[in-house]
Formats: C-alpha cells, structure tokens, sequence
C-alpha cells in the first residue's frame, strides 16, 4: 500500500513536468503582454503534430535516436516561429483596445489552427513512436516504471533551472521580470516594447509546443488537445502565481500529484455506497484553483499586481438614445413582431431567431457586469446551465406547470449568482475571470456526474414547453417578449443608479468607497441580478431544445459569451447585441456553408477584430464620429 | 472520376425518366463531423456510397433521393436547431445521424415532439430505444448493452476471479461498466471487483491509472477506454507489464479506428468486439468491400458499415412503407428486414432496436498491423432481452 | 474654538517599525490645518487612520466627538467627512456632472435604486456645485476630456457634495503648475471658509502650505515634533534641524517665489 502511493507520486513527478511545460509559456506570456492567450493549448496540439511529422521524415534520414530528439527540439523551433507569425500579424496590431479584447483574436487562431491542423494530418489519432533507447522499464519499488518517465521527472526542473537563468542572468530577463511587475516601466528603459512581445510570444510558443512534443511517446496527437489542455494551462498558472515560473512548477506538481492520488486511492466505500476518488480528476484542479483563489489570490508564488492602467481610450459616458436610435429600434421591433409572418417562406427563420434572442440576453447579461462592472466572468456559462437544469428540474422533478418552471428557473441561477459572487467580486481582473471559471467547472462536473437528479453526461430530455406555446411562433413570441423585456430591463438599470454605482466602483474604487458607495456590495447585486437574466435565457433555452445536457455549462459556452460581448464591443450598451447576433448568425450560416467552418469563423473574426478593435458597435460608433457633418456633430454635444 | 459521376447522373436520368416530374426524395442528415471526425468521416463515406448505389439503381418509389448533411457543432442544442432547419427549411422527409448519446437522445426526443421519423445511426446508449425510446425514434448500432454483453460469456470462460475495471466518466463508460458487473456476476457468482478507475473522457492520466489498477492485483481486466485514452492506456500498460499474464477484455477496441492507430503496438490476445473488415468472407460484405474501396480507394471502418447500412434502413423503409409518411415509416420499420454488409438483420418491433451485431474476437499484430483473428459474428438478437422483458424498459408508445 | 476634529495618541506599527507614534491634534471648523514632514514621516499613514483605509493600533479619532478609528471610510464619509486624493480620483466614464451626481446619490441612500433615470436627479444641486468650483460650463463634458487641473476641481465638488464637516486632502496640489496650485488652494480656502469646513491636507510644496494653511504640524520619524501658526514653524528651530535641514524649503521657497508671495498677501487679507 505504502510502496503503490510512492510509485504514484512518482506518476505526478512526470506528469507535473508535463503540465509545467504546458504551462510555464502561457504565465510568461501573461506576465510580460497580459494577453490571456487561449491559443496556447493549440500550440501545444501543433508542436506534437509538427513533432509526429518530422520524426516521420527523419526517421529514414537521420538514426533513430537522432531523429526523435531533433524532431523534438525542431518542432519546438517551429511552433516558436509559427508565435512570432501569430504576434506580428494580430496582436500587435491591437495592442492598445481595451482590455481582454486580444482574447478574440488568439480565440480565432485556436479556430484557424484546430482546422489547419485537420487539413494537414487528418482526422485520425496519430501515435508517435517510442523513445529510443527508453523503450522499456525499469524497477522501482517492486513496480515496472517506463524509463521515458523518469526522464521527464528530471525535463521539467531542467527547463525550470534553464528558465531561471535566463531571467536572472540576461538582460531579457531583466526586461522579462521588469514588464511582468510593470509594464510601463520597460517603455520608460527605453526598450522597444514590440520586439519584446513578440520574443516573448515566441518564447512561449516554442515552450508549449515543447511540452507537446515530449508527449510523443506518450499521448497521440489529437485535434481535441487544444481546448482540452488549454484550461489546465490556466489553472496552473493562476494557482502558481501568474508570470511566477518556480510558483507554475510548483502549482504543475501539487495539481499532478493530487490526480495519482486520486487514481492511487482509487474505489472506496462511503456510507455503504462504492465511490472511485478516479473521478474527481475530472475536476480536482478548478477545485484546487478555487481554494487557491480565495484564499490567496494571487497564487502561491506570485506578487499581488498592481493595477495595469489601460492602453485604450477612456469609456465614453452613456447617453440615452437620440431620436434616430429611438426610430432604429421601433422599426427593429416591429420587424421582429412581423417576421412570423414571413414564417411560410422562411419557415426556418423562426427557429434560428429564437436562438439569436435566447444568445442575446445571454451576452447582454455578461456584458451588464463586465462592461459597466468590469468583472470578466470566464464561467457565464454556469448561470446559463443552472437556469436551464433549474427549468428542467422544476419541470420534471417538481412536475410544475412549464410557465411555472420558466418563472422559477431564473432564481435557481441567481442562487448560484449569489453563491459564487460572493466569493467573486472579492477579486478583480484575471483573478476574477479564473475563479468564476473554476465555479463554472464545478457545477459542470457536478452536472455532468449527478446522474439521479441530472442525467449524468446524457442530460435531460423532454423539457417541451406546454401546449400553448408549443408551436415555434408562439415560443417565437415568448422568448421574443421576455428577452425584450430583459434587455430592456437590464439597459435602464445602466441608466439607473445602480448601473452609475456598479460603474463608479469599477472607474475607481477608491473614490467610490469613498463616497459611500460599498464597491463589493453592489457589485454581488450586479453579479446575482446578471445571473438571473442569464438563468431566464437558459431556461428559454432548455424550452426551446427540449433537451439539455452538461454542454449549457461548458467552457465552450462561457468563451461564446466572451466572444459575442467582445465583438460587438465591451464599451457599448447595444455592443452584445449586436454581437451575439453577428456571431450566432456567422456560426450558423457557416456550418452549412462549407466543411470548414471553424477557420472560416476564425478568419471572419479576425476580419472584425483587425477592423473594429473596439468591437462592432464601438468601431462604427468611432467611425460615426470622425465622418459625421460638423453640424450633427455640435447638437449631439448638446 | 468525374466520368464516374457523369455516369452515375446518366444513368440516374435514363432510370428515373418518369421520376423528374416528381420532387426527389428529401433525407436530411446531421452529425458532429468537426468533433468526431476520426469516426465520422468514413460513416460518411459509408452513406454516400449506398445513396449513390440507390440512386443509380433508379432511387425509391421512382424518385430520386437526396441527402442533405449538415455538422451539428458537437451539442446538442445546436443540434435540435440544425434538426429543425433540416425539416422546416430544407423539407427532409425523415432525418438520421448521431454519434455522441447525449445528442442522440436530445434528437430521440426532437422526433417525438416534432413527429418526424429520426434513425439514430451510432450512438450507443441504451437509453435510445429503452428508457427514453419512443415510436419515431429507430437505431442502428448495437447498444451498449448487447455489445458487453457479447464480450461476457468470453470474460466468464476465463474462470478470473478477481477483475479491475477501467472506464471512461461518463455515460456510455459508466452504464458498460455496470452491466458487465451485472451480466458477469450472473454468469459467474464468485466474481469479485477489485478496482474501478474512471477517469476523465480524453484526459487519462495513463500511468497512474495502470499502476492503480496493477496495484488492486487483478487476475483480469475489463477495458471500456477507447481512442486516445485507449492509446495512452496500452502503451503505457505494456510498458508498466500490466497485461502481462492477465487477459483483457475489451469494448470496441477491436474496430479499426481504434485499432490501427496502435500500430504494431497493438496488444495481443485481448477480447474484443470490433469490424475484422479484412477476413469477413460473407458474399455480402465482400460486395461492399470492392464496392468502398473502388468508390474511396480506401478501407472501410466500422463507421462506414454503420454509413451503409443506416442509408440501406432507409431505403428499405421507405420501400416498404410506399411513401416517406412518418406514420407508415413507422409502422414499415416494424419488423423491418435490411440485408446489410453484417447480413439481414431486423429492426425490432418491440424497441426499434436493430439486431445488427458485432464481430468477437482476439487482438493480435500481423505485418506490423493491429488485427483481429479467431473472431466470430455474434447477431445482436441473441444478446437482446425478448420482448416481453424489453417491454419493461421502454415507456408505452 | 470647539474641536471638529480631535486626534488621541495615535499609534501604528508595521512590522516592528513605528510608522505613527502618539499623535495628537485638535482641528477646528473653518481651519485649514497642514500636516507637513520629510518623506517616511508617517504624513500618509497618519492621513489614512483618519479616513479609515487603516485601523491604529491605538489611539483615537473622534469627529465632532464621535469616535470613527478604524471605521471604513464610506461610513465615515456619511458621518460628514469628505476627501481628495494625491492622483485625482474621478470616474473616467461619465460626464462631470454625473460624478458630482454620484455623491449626491451616494448621499440619498438611492444606489440600489434600479429604475429611475440616474442623470435626472440631483443634476441642479450637482450644478450648483460644479459652478461653486468653477466648471459649470464644462457640466456635460466627459470627464477624460478634462485637463488634470480640472480633475481636482472636479474632486473638490465631490467632495463638498455631502455638505462635509471636515475635508480631508492628500497632496491637494500634487502634479500641478505652480499657477493652478495656487488657484486650487485659493478657491478651496474660499470655500471652506464660507461654509465653515475644517480642513486637514497633507503637502510637499512649502509655498502651498505657508501661503494657505492657518496652522500648521510637523512630523518627523512618526512623531508631532512642532505645531503652529505658519510664521512660528518656519523659525521652530526644531522643525529646521529635522525636517528644512534637507534645504528642501530654502529651494522651494526659491523657485516658487513670486508666486508664493502674491498668494501670501492675498491670504494675509483673507477672513481670518
């Protein structure tokens, strides 16, 4: 018993220098850019692809050994070169957006490469060949133990110790640590802040790709490596401190051994019921993160940061509509009224508009507490889900009436909204975005587990509205009616004092306090009275598919959110709207459109991206602006 | 190539000459192509061939048939959306796909509440045609169920007492694990469960899980990993001597997607079900052997079996049923027969479930290849429950 | 003179160093009162235990003989006392107006309100202020629009909005030309003369502090070293050897001297 825990701790030796390696470029990146790159776990995909390749090609070139460890470190080269690409030809054209906004931009690189990828190597898994000369196993505690393994062991604090004299012994690192504690500085040495993003871009890259291609010997190269090692990346990055490089290593190890723990302890007997700890590794490291989180914010290793000062232009004030406004959405309004009607030529208008809504109301929800909040919530899905399972549970479970249900559901998310937001608006910027994602991975896993009450991975079905809405016209007219009202509801509180306040405690927390105003208290109100509009769009949303699943919930979800609210623009009120629109119609258009849609997605919004960096909304807005007649531009002064 | 095609539509016109005053026949398709590509593509490929076969051969009740296919983003409320496109905007008369359960049985129910006749291709849950089964909804492939329970009588002629069991976490893992606990523990009272791994689908932490596993002693394992975590799993246990003088049996691991990418490394002697494609001397599937391989100049997976034959269901139902009326289709697929590359089997009148079965043999490595040998066709009707005992599963219709 | 403001033995330690150490102090209604010392003195740490962003280890802060240490600083903002800060803190996203309407609303107890039209209300009276500080052209300008100077002023009305018993000001002047240092002084010791407000304020520029304070206090390593009208500190001889010592008064008085001597007789004529 003893000897077995040993071996497994040795299990998470290796497995934290994988996660080290996935890991160590995204908190670099982070540290020195503030980019949170969701690209990075595609990096990780391509450098074991690229690595799968090359030792294919050197295989018959060069001897087997020599083949294997330089398609390794050639990979690594590659996927460098393929960051350097990435940085110059997107992010640094929008460096100076507000803040987050770079997050769509690396979000349609992950779309471009996960289709790049299927094109060049198909759709199959590929399994790399072994490492010569550490086929085998050796033995240790009376258990076989690969030799690959116990290399690894040693890969992770070698690129760890490299690291570190890098940082201490170059003036890169000098420039490293000096961006990552205050970026402004670096400007103020003098050093051109360009060059060192993208080498730091590159840097990260080859890292990723590293770890990727190391697990050549372990793991086959899949498409479904990037979104799914791409949260354990953050996780180990906050929980170690973000930009901290000892701080990844350590949070790699703790999270690494947790896991063999849970496989070591594996089936146990609680309360007469038979439980496999194996399964918590579904969730074991956001429950980690969690605890990291509010106990320590900023990680184990890392320094509380001081404010970063946004390179983008100040938020315009908000101004009621004018009368052009007014007229657009009267005229929007009857459009959306009338357009059943068209239901006989169009008969699948109806159905993608109830989507369209439903996505409205979802993003326009995230974007009440993150654009006049600013809490950046990475876990919106969880609200969506739990307003969703809620109208199912009620429905089913309770057996309530479906308008009963609709009614109630929305207070399930608020429930939750309350919960996690308590702990949530303690927390500000990144630290904020990864505990609401933890939150959100833990219901999902919940979700997806619970099998009496949800339906495990199956989810529910049967959830059909009743039978006076029915038809997809009259549940047209309901979502259409609600989510009208909602966002309307959810823009004159923005006009209301409670939207000033929650602004107020975001602009300056120091002079809200200071006035008065209990920043925390009203920013839980925002985050809880967000939730429940985004529980009634979950619960449309179960209605409306008669089926639910653990997917409502999903990280997938949660970035949609971003996403919409980022393309519309995070500094406008319509900005979501528009958005979710835009981006649900893109999807849906595209799909059916051609094979591949995700690049095709991903190169539309880097379109959008390089042509409103304040969003849809925020860039014709500006455009507005610059272009419109003198004499329209000193009424609206007035 | 292109003259082939050109044929095909000459040959299609030649035939159909009274059809082209008819409307074709409208079949939507919908499947998670970008999430599960690896399975999917040869499914595909499976489809497209038997509709070309049909529509050369003067498509049904004289009208030509056409099949519109659509991704469905690998959720499943994007897949009831892209369900009701199919049938309110492009007209399909009768829809089918799915491959992951939960999309399956989110589609099972789109048909109920939409009274459309839905053919669930793959997806293996039991829960398609038992518990949340319902009078539109037919499928395909065998179940969870029947294809552990295929693999039980070989796990209890090796007389093990003590078995570990690893799994993927969720659905499908959990409900193959508990029914071959259930089934095994009937067949053979002595046996006992010593370890059970679940971990994460995708995410195995594959060294921890074998030595987990080698650490509980097992005389014997069952296997319900599959695709990458399957990978992760063999090489990692044959490096750690974990299947070293313990057989395995395994779930699917035999069929080729999960197979081949093992390579040489495939393990040897583990029970398995899977799709020998390169052995199976029936006449039937050897004409859909030369037929796939002239079409796509490649091999066919198990996927393209289930392609084929969903495309071939349809066609026999509409045939019989005279008419794409959901009713009828319904009451046609009762008791439907459908020759496929398997053999005839038939859609059961008591649960829609087909009795396709499944091949059961030994893995093994022949010219650097994974392959199957001793394997032996076991017909999905001999594990099924009969029907009064089925009819305690499923809801009333 | 009735003590708005009595300060008791005021005590804070960090880590093992005496940042505050026994400081006591009265401040009147209607007196502008500087505390002034070397860096490290323990101005700011003193500064923050009166407004609530730190708890003393001991001592007290009794306003208008209500005990507020270790109060937070947005009840003790209701309690009467208003502030500004070293960096102008404003809120970037709105217009001027509606920074000062935030106050007022904070002050009404209607921040939780979630239906009314928050730019409506108290719009005259943030008006009013906003004029009292000179900006009631710039009312319905952004606030990012407005030059730093501005931003003080804009401060100032905020400040005043919940009608404060004391103000309290951290580097009132700081980052300013010396012109607009003396402005924003003249207009703040105008106000709060008129409406009777006690003022506290911290500040690094001498020509400020003895153009404008009534009285003044020196710290030095934590402690009250001085204490006094402005003519008695600059001859303290105690004060010369801790703190002008550094020659930092003899520069500033320097470069700043024209102006400092114009504002110094408009004080001098000022209400006293």
């Amino acid at each position: 018993m003893l000897s077995g825990f040993a071996g497994q701790l040795l299990n998470g030796l290796a497995g934290a220098s994988t996660l080290f390696l996935l890991a160590v470029g995204l908190s670099l990146i982070f540290g020195v850019t503030r980019i949170v790159n969701f690209a990075h776990g595609s990096m990780f995909m391509v450098g074991l692809y690229v690595a799968y390749s090359l030792a294919q090609w050197l295989a018959p070139l060069a001897g087997g050994a020599a083949a294997f460890w330089l398609s390794i470190l050639l990979s690594a080269a590659a996927v460098g070169a393929l960051g350097v690409l990435v940085e110059l030809l997107v992010l640094r054209r929008i460096y100076r957006v507000p803040e987050l906004f770079q997050l769509l931009a690396t979000f349609a690189v992950v779309l471009v490469l996960r289709d790049a990828a299927l094109a060049i190597w198909g759709p199959d898994d590929l399994l790399g060949p072994k490492a010569p000369g550490m086929k085998g196993a050796v033995q240790i505690l009376g258990r076989q133990f690969p030799q690959y393994d116990l290399f690894l062991i040693f890969v992770g604090p070698a690129v760890l110790a490299l690291l570190w004299l890098l940082l201490r012994r170059t003036r890169l690192g000098v420039l490293i640590r000096a961006a990552t504690q205050d970026r402004e500085m670096v400007g103020a040495l003098g050093v051109n802040q360009a060059w060192l993003f993208t080498g730091i871009f590159a840097l990260g890259s080859a890292l990723a790709a590293l770890g990727g291609a190391l697990q050549l010997p372990r793991e086959p190269a899949n498409l479904g490596l990037d979104l799914g090692t791409i949260g354990d990346a953050f996780v180990v990055v906050v929980v170690g401190g973000m930009g901290s490089i000892p701080g990844a290593y350590l949070a790699a190890l703790i999270i690494a051994e947790i896991k063999a723990v849970c496989y070591g302890i594996g089936a146990v007997q609680v309360f007469g019921a038979s439980f496999s700890f194996s399964k918590l590794t579904l969730v074991v490291e956001f429950i980690v993160m969690a605890a990291v989180l509010i106990w320590r914010p900023w990680g184990l290793l890392g320094k509380p940061q001081g404010m970063v000062r946004g390179a983008a232009a100040a938020e315009a004030p908000i101004r009621p509509m004018r009368r052009a406004g007014v007229v657009a959405t009267a005229a929007l309004g009857a459009a959306l009224l009338a357009l059943p009607l068209a239901g006989q030529a169009f008969p699948y208008l109806t159905v993608l508009m109830i989507d369209l809504l439903i996505a409205v109301l979802f993003a326009t929800s995230l974007h009440f507490i993150m654009g006049p909040g600013g809490m950046h919530s990475f876990g919106h899905a969880a609200y969506f889900g739990l307003g969703a399972y809620g109208a199912a549970a009620l429905l089913k479970g309770l057996a309530l009436p479906m308008e009963l249900a609709l009614a109630a559901a929305p207070l399930v998310a608020l429930a939750g909204g309350l919960l996690f937001g308590w702990f949530a608006v303690r927390l500000s910027g990144v630290y904020l975005a990864m505990l609401t994602l933890a939150f959100a991975q833990i219901v999902w896993s919940i979700v997806y587990q619970w099998d009496e009450v949800t339906g495990g991975s199956n989810g529910m079905v049967g959830i059909w509205p009743s039978a006076r809405f029915a038809s997809k016209t009259a549940y047209y007219y309901l979502t259409l009616a609600l989510v009208g009202a909602s966002v309307f509801a959810l823009r004159r509180m923005l006009f209301a004092p409670f939207g000033y306040a929650m602004r107020a405690g975001r602009d300056s927390p120091l002079r809200a306090e200071s006035t008065g105003i209990g920043v925390i208290g009203v920013h839980w109100a925002g985050f809880a009275i967000a939730s429940l509009f985004c529980g009634l769009a979950g619960a449309l949303y179960a209605f409306g598919k008669g089926s639910i699943s653990p997917e409502t919930i999903h990280v997938g979800r949660s970035i949609d959110a971003l996403v919409m609210v980022l393309l519309g623009g995070v500094q406008t009120l319509s900005g979501p709207i528009v958005g979710s629109a835009v981006f649900t119609w893109l999807q849906d258009w595209m799909i059916r459109a051609t094979d591949y849609w995700r690049a095709l997605l991903g190169f539309a919004i880097l379109v959008l991206v390089l042509a409103f960096p304040q969003g849809i909304v925020g860039g014709l807005a500006a455009a507005w602006e610059r272009w419109r007649p003198p004499a329209a531009a000193a009424e609206g002064r007035r | 190539m292109k003259t082939r095609l050109l044929a095909t539509l000459f040959a299609a016109c030649l035939f159909s000459a009274g059809a082209q005053a008819q409307a074709p026949i409208r079949i939507g398709e919908l499947n998670s192509y970008k999430a599960q590509p690896g399975f999917l593509d040869p499914y595909k490929k499976g489809w497209e061939l038997a509709l070309e076969e049909i529509n050369a051969s003067g498509g049904l009740l004289g009208r030509k048939v056409e099949v519109v296919s659509r991704d469905d983003n690998g959720n499943p409320g994007d897949a009831v959306r892209v369900a009701e496109e199919l049938v309110s905007r492009e007209k399909a008369d009768v829809i089918f796909g799915g491959f992951l359960s939960h999309i399956g049985l989110a589609l099972t129910d789109f048909a109920k509440q939409r009274k459309v006749f839905f053919l669930a291709a793959e997806p293996l849950t039991d829960k398609i045609t038992w518990q949340n089964g319902n009078r539109y909804t037919d499928r395909l492939r065998p179940t969870t169920y029947m294809q552990t329970a295929m693999l039980v009588p070989e796990a209890a002629k090796l007389k093990k007492k003590r078995w570990a069991i690893v799994y993927p976490n969720y659905e499908y893992g959990q409900s193959a694990a508990a029914t071959f606990k259930q089934l095994l523990k009937a067949a053979q009272p002595d046996v006992e469960f010593v370890a059970e791994q679940a971990p994460a689908l995708g995410r195995v932490d594959a060294g921890a899980v074998v030595q987990a596993l080698a650490d509980a002693k097992p005389d014997a394992i069952f296997n319900v990993l599959f695709a990458g975590d399957l990978a992760k799993f063999v090489r990692e246990g044959t490096t750690r001597g974990l299947f070293k003088d313990r057989p395995v049996v395994s779930l699917l691991s035999g069929e080729p997607e999960y197979l081949d990418p093992l390579k040489d490394e495939a393990p040897e002697g583990w029970i398995v079900t899977g799709y020998p494609w390169y052995g199976i001397d029936t006449p039937e599937h050897k004409r859909f052997l030369a037929a796939y391989q002239k079409r796509w100049n490649e091999y066919p997976r198990l996927g393209s079996i289930v392609g084929y034959s969903s495309m071939m269901s349809l066609a026999a139902g509409i045939r019989k049923a005279g008419s794409t009326d959901t009713e009828r289709l319904i009451a046609a697929f009762k008791g439907l027969k459908v020759d496929t590359p398997f053999g005839p089997m038939v859609y059961r009148p008591e649960d829609n479930q087909s009795t396709m079965g499944a091949y059961v043999g030994l893995t093994t490595v022949r010219d650097g290849k994974g392959v199957m040998k001793d394997y032996y066709y076991v017909d999905g009707a001999s594990v099924l429950p009969n029907a009064e005992e089925t009819r305690k599963l499923r809801p009333a219709d | 003179m009735t003590a708005l403001l009595k300060v008791q033995g005021l005590r804070k330690t960090f880590g093992g160093v005496h940042a505050v150490e026994d400081v006591s102090f009265e401040l009147a209604s209607g007196e502008l009162l500087a505390m002034i010392g070397p860096n490290g003195a323990g101005k700011s740490t003193c500064f923050n235990m009166i407004n609530g962003q730190l708890a003393p280890d001991s001592g007290s802060v009794a306003l208008g003989g209500r005990e507020i240490a270790g109060r937070p600083p947005r009840e003790i903002w209701r309690l009467g006392v208003g502030r500004t800060f070293q960096v102008a803190a404003t809120y970037a996203s709105m217009t001027v107006v509606e920074n000062v309407q935030m106050a007022l609303l904070s002050l009404h107890g209607q921040l939780f309100r979630l239906w009314a039209r928050a730019a409506a209300l108290h719009r005259s009276e943030a008006l009013e202020l906003l004029a009292a500080v000179g900006l009631g052209q710039r009312a319905d300008e952004p606030c990012s629009t407005l030059a730093y100077g501005d931003l003080k002023r804009v401060e100032l009305a905020i400040a005043l909005a919940n009608r404060p018993a004391l103000l309290l000001m951290d580097e009132p002047t700081a980052g300013m030309a010396p012109l607009e240092r003396n402005a924003l002084m003249q207009l703040t010791r105008d106000l709060v003369k008129e409406r009777g407000i006690g003022v506290l304020f911290t500040e690094h520029s001498m020509d400020v502090v003895f153009a404008h304070a009534d009285r003044i206090m020196v710290l030095a390593r934590g402690r009250l070293i001085a204490e006094g009208a402005p003519a008695a500190i600059r001859d303290d001889r105690q004060v010369r050897e801790v703190y002008f010592g550094s020659g930092r008064l003899v520069r500033t008085a320097h470069a700043a001297a024209p102006g400092s001597a114009a504002a110094g007789t408009r004080a001098a004529a000022g209400p006293p």
